[in-house]
């Protein structure tokens, strides 16, 4: 199946005696967005970090856009885009500055940077802020330019690490808005998110609960098996159960 | 006597207005949020109020004393959990409530009944250092802190975000333990959900209040007709009911869409008969009461 | 960007003038006991002498240590008695040089001149009087007999790393608290901002002591340095310039909101000036005026002069008493200062 772009095969992360992440395999399709959830300390951090080549996988397997998260690290990081709510753009760099940067980083030429900034901003509105210095935007404009960068070099998969924290609550649907617009042009999305809304707009979710996947489907099978009305309750389902005192 | 009140406070660095005019009471026992995106304001305001920092213009008292003239006199009154976690990393659990205790002329001891349901999970981390502790250990430990020379008033900035959700359901049910011993709580989140758990809530968008209200109220006082809208294509039918004549907005709401009519003629059946012809499948379309979100999305136009 | 632009140009027009290992303005004391035409001719060959500034002349042995101790002369010619007659009769004399010991390259230096002048004047003799003559200069470090290096360094030393660590660690440990969120919590809280300052202060304090035995131990068991003078002075004094240093550090944490900034300032305004104009390396005697004075300002400076007089010469308080003056000032107005500065809110 050339679909997979994300396979794990008991993936595991061990810390000293410490199981970070615990034998976790799953599979993640082109175009699919993934939401990947869990309670602070469940792991979710680490497993990520392994799946984005930047760091080694005590046990397991696993492959990402086809290349081994273990060996072939470099070429992974080609082919994946990353953004957080921590690190995203350069403040002291103005819109476009910043959109060339990552342009230049990834290697794109001069002539296909210029296009692409253009056909970016029109889709962001962004025109008018093209010369803006990053700082100042507010923090929703702030992310959502911070996705585009990430994909602006068409991986075949874009990690998001609570994308929408803080975001107030327009901007944050204009930014699921724009990662549909990305899962329909096949890049795959794998994003981290506090706000249980958002995981019902994921195609599928996963929940770790003490560094073990407890549960995988779409929401609404996963509302169906427990019987609850919202992916919150499913979520207070499930990470009740975590034993492992943070 | 109000245990907050503040009157058209302002404050801007530089070009930014950071609050404007912002005026309003909280009274003794309250549960008050404060709930806006980042940016809003929030932070500002819980400086000025904790008197870290000067308005621009306006007046603010905390239990009657005055935030610019009287500011030693409130810093023993209130307790302050800023939005980072100002604990200190390299020390253990035990030595930060120690510290903190100390900080205010009181021991753990005298104390302890009032921080001790929030506490006592953290009981056996004791000796760990606070940098190792997760996101909710942390935010407890924090509050512990806050807490342990018995303030009469306690200012929340975001303690919740970033935090999941079943923390931060934990940590709601504590802010409720504590309304109960008496103590005035003003909290800001940018949460939308959470604000249904305070008493009275004010609504912050750039450094204004759009309205400061029961959840209820804020709720009741939403005019517009709302449906929610469900098919099994539900991005092509956000992007159908965007253009549909007769509907205001449309924004996706968990698995369903939230949308405003404008159209009076428009039923939730006529509706559905238009989508299922468009090729929907699954339909669902009924009316909805509003929440909190829905309101600030409404007012923040 | 400030401080990137302007370093090199700081840099390079300290490096260019301090940085000269020529001596230049050299003060010298003759004593003259014999008082003829040879010795009036070999001074006057010094004075001409573009490296030599003044000669003073003096008239007792007690008073070439006098000069030394107020650091009025930086070399001391004694000419024997019957200096010309014995280089009539015997075709030979001899001259002492005295020289203070502390700093050996200066010494080295001084006596380098000196010797090559009194060569030229040997030949200059020769050849207008037709008999060789020869001028034994006997050379005499005063307070460092062995030229050790470390009498030199060790002074310097203890000044530059009680500057560094009481300033750079108080600064930091203070900006951290900015950075990391503490200080909001700090504040909000009923303790005096005083208290705050204070409770950062002192464990640095006691850390510097620690040092400062340290050092003075090594100096003393390891490095041969004499402990000349009264132990408990050199401690207080230390003392007191460990304040300063802690006074500037809380000086530097008031002005600057992250721990790298902190870092660059006390690294950039602390430890270039301690290493060039505090005499620790550089001669401060042969400095171009404006940076002679410009080394006032460096408590370094003060304080390596109270070591070498305190521990290295033995002298008392008598001879520090400026120096320590001079530091109980900066101390008290930059501890002034700097409390007043810290604010009790953000901002």
């Amino acid at each position: 199946m050339d679909n997979i772009v994300i396979e794990t095969n008991l993936l595991t992360k061990r810390f000293g005696n410490f199981t970070a992440v615990d034998k976790i395999s799953f599979q993640v399709t082109k175009g699919e967005i993934f939401g990947f959830l869990g309670a602070n300390g469940a792991g979710k951090t680490t497993a990520m970090r392994m799946l984005c080549g930047l760091s080694i996988p005590t046990s397991g397997s696993g492959t990402v856009a086809g290349y081994d998260i273990a060996r072939q690290s470099e070429m992974v990081k080609r082919n994946i885009g990353y953004m957080s709510q921590k690190f995203s753009l350069y403040e002291d760099l103005k819109v476009w500055e910043n959109i060339r940067l990552y342009g230049g980083i990834y290697g794109l030429s001069e002539k296909a940077i210029a296009e692409k900034t253009d056909r970016l901003l029109q889709t962001l509105n962004f025109e008018n802020e093209r010369n803006t210095m990053v700082k100042s935007l507010p923090l929703g404009w702030k992310q959502k330019l911070a996705f585009s960068v990430a994909i602006f070099h068409e991986p075949k998969i874009v990690f998001l690490d609570e994308p929408t924290g803080g975001v107030d609550p327009v901007t944050r649907r204009q930014f699921w808005e724009l990662i549909y617009q990305a899962s329909d042009r096949g890049i795959t999305v794998f994003v981290t998110t506090h706000y249980m809304d958002e995981a019902e707009y994921c195609h599928r979710v996963s929940i770790m609960v003490d560094g073990r996947i407890e549960a995988l489907d779409t929401p609404k099978n996963l509302k169906l098996h427990y019987g609850v009305k919202n992916m919150q309750e499913v979520f207070y389902h499930l990470a009740q159960t975590a034993k492992r005192g943070d | 006597m109000d245990a907050i009140s503040v009157n058209k406070i302002s404050k801007s660095y530089g070009t930014v207005r950071a609050l404007q005019e912002v005026s309003f009471e909280v009274q003794k026992g309250e549960l008050f949020g404060i709930i806006g995106p980042d940016g809003a304001g929030k932070t500002t305001l819980f400086r000025i109020l904790t008197t870290l920092m000067l308005p621009d213009l306006g007046t603010a008292t905390v239990n009657g004393l005055d935030v610019v003239t009287d500011y030693k006199e409130i810093r023993r009154q209130v307790g302050y959990m800023p939005g980072r976690f100002s604990l200190y990393q390299d020390m253990t659990v035990e030595e930060n409530l120690t510290f903190f205790a100390t900080l205010f002329g009181t021991t753990v001891r005298e104390n302890y009944d009032l921080v001790k349901d929030i506490y006592q999970p953290l009981e056996k981390f004791k000796t760990r250092r606070a940098g190792k502790l997760s996101g909710g250990m942390k935010q407890k430990l924090a509050l512990s802190c806050a807490l342990i020379h018995k303030p009469s008033v306690l200012f929340l900035d975001e303690p919740t975000t970033g935090v999941d959700p079943v923390s931060r359901r934990d940590f709601w049910e504590m802010l409720q333990r504590l309304k109960k011993q008496g103590i005035t709580i003003v909290v800001s989140t940018p949460y939308m959900d959470e604000a249904v758990l305070c008493d009275r809530i004010a609504l912050i968008r750039e450094g204004q209040f759009m309205g400061i209200e029961t959840p209820q109220e804020i709720v009741n006082s939403y005019q517009e007709r709302l449906w929610a809208v469900h098919s099994n294509k539900m991005s092509s039918l956000l992007a159908e009911l965007r253009t549909f004549k007769g509907i205001q907005s449309c924004f996706s709401f968990g698995d369903v869409l939230h949308v405003t009519v404008i159209d009076d003629q428009l039923s939730p059946a006529s509706l559905k008969c238009f989508l299922v012809k468009e090729g929907h499948a699954d339909v669902e379309v009924y009316p909805i009461q509003a929440t909190i979100e829905d309101c600030y999305m409404l007012l923040a136009k | 960007m400030l401080i990137l632009f302007g370093m090199p140009i700081v840099q390079i027009i300290l490096f260019g003038f301090a940085v000269t290992t020529e001596v230049q303005n050299i003060r010298l004391a003759v004593l003259d006991s014999s008082n003829d035409q040879a010795t009036t001719e070999i001074v006057h060959e010094l004075k001409a002498n573009p490296y030599f500034g003044s000669v003073m002349y003096v008239h007792t042995t007690e008073e070439i240590n006098k000069t030394f101790l107020e650091n009025k002369a930086d070399i001391v010619l004694t000419f024997e008695e019957n200096f010309q007659q014995n280089l009539l009769h015997t075709g030979s004399a001899s001259i002492q040089l005295l020289v203070d010991g502390t700093d050996p390259n200066m010494c080295k230096i001084l006596v380098g001149y000196v010797t090559n002048i009194l060569a030229v004047y040997q030949q200059k003799y020769a050849t207008s009087e037709n008999t060789t003559i020869q001028i034994n200069p006997h050379v005499k470090m005063l307070y460092n007999p062995q030229t050790k290096s470390a009498y030199n360094f060790v002074p310097g030393v203890m000044g530059l790393i009680l500057m560094l660590i009481c300033a750079m660690m108080t600064s930091i440990s203070i900006v951290r608290e900015k950075e990391t969120g503490t200080m909001e919590v700090l504040l909000v809280s009923p303790i005096k901002p005083l208290y705050i300052v204070f409770a950062k202060m002192v464990p640095y304090f006691v850390l510097s002591c620690v040092n400062l035995a340290t050092i003075l131990l090594l100096s003393v068991y390891v490095l041969g340095v004499p402990m000349s003078g009264n132990l408990g002075l050199l401690v207080a004094i230390s003392m007191l310039f460990i304040l300063v240093a802690l006074s500037i550090g809380l000086l530097i944490s008031t002005v600057v909101d992250t721990q790298v900034a902190a870092m660059l300032v006390s690294g950039m305004i602390l430890m270039m000036p301690v290493i060039l104009l505090s005499g620790m390396i550089y001669t401060i005697e042969s400095m171009p005026v404006p940076l002679q004075y410009a080394s006032h300002i460096i408590p370094a400076k003060w304080y390596i002069l109270c070591v070498k007089k305190v521990m290295i010469e033995g002298l008392g308080i008598h001879a520090v008493y400026h120096e320590v003056i001079i530091l109980f000032i900066m101390a008290f107005v930059l501890l002034t200062i700097s409390i007043k500065l810290f604010k009790d809110r953000l901002q």
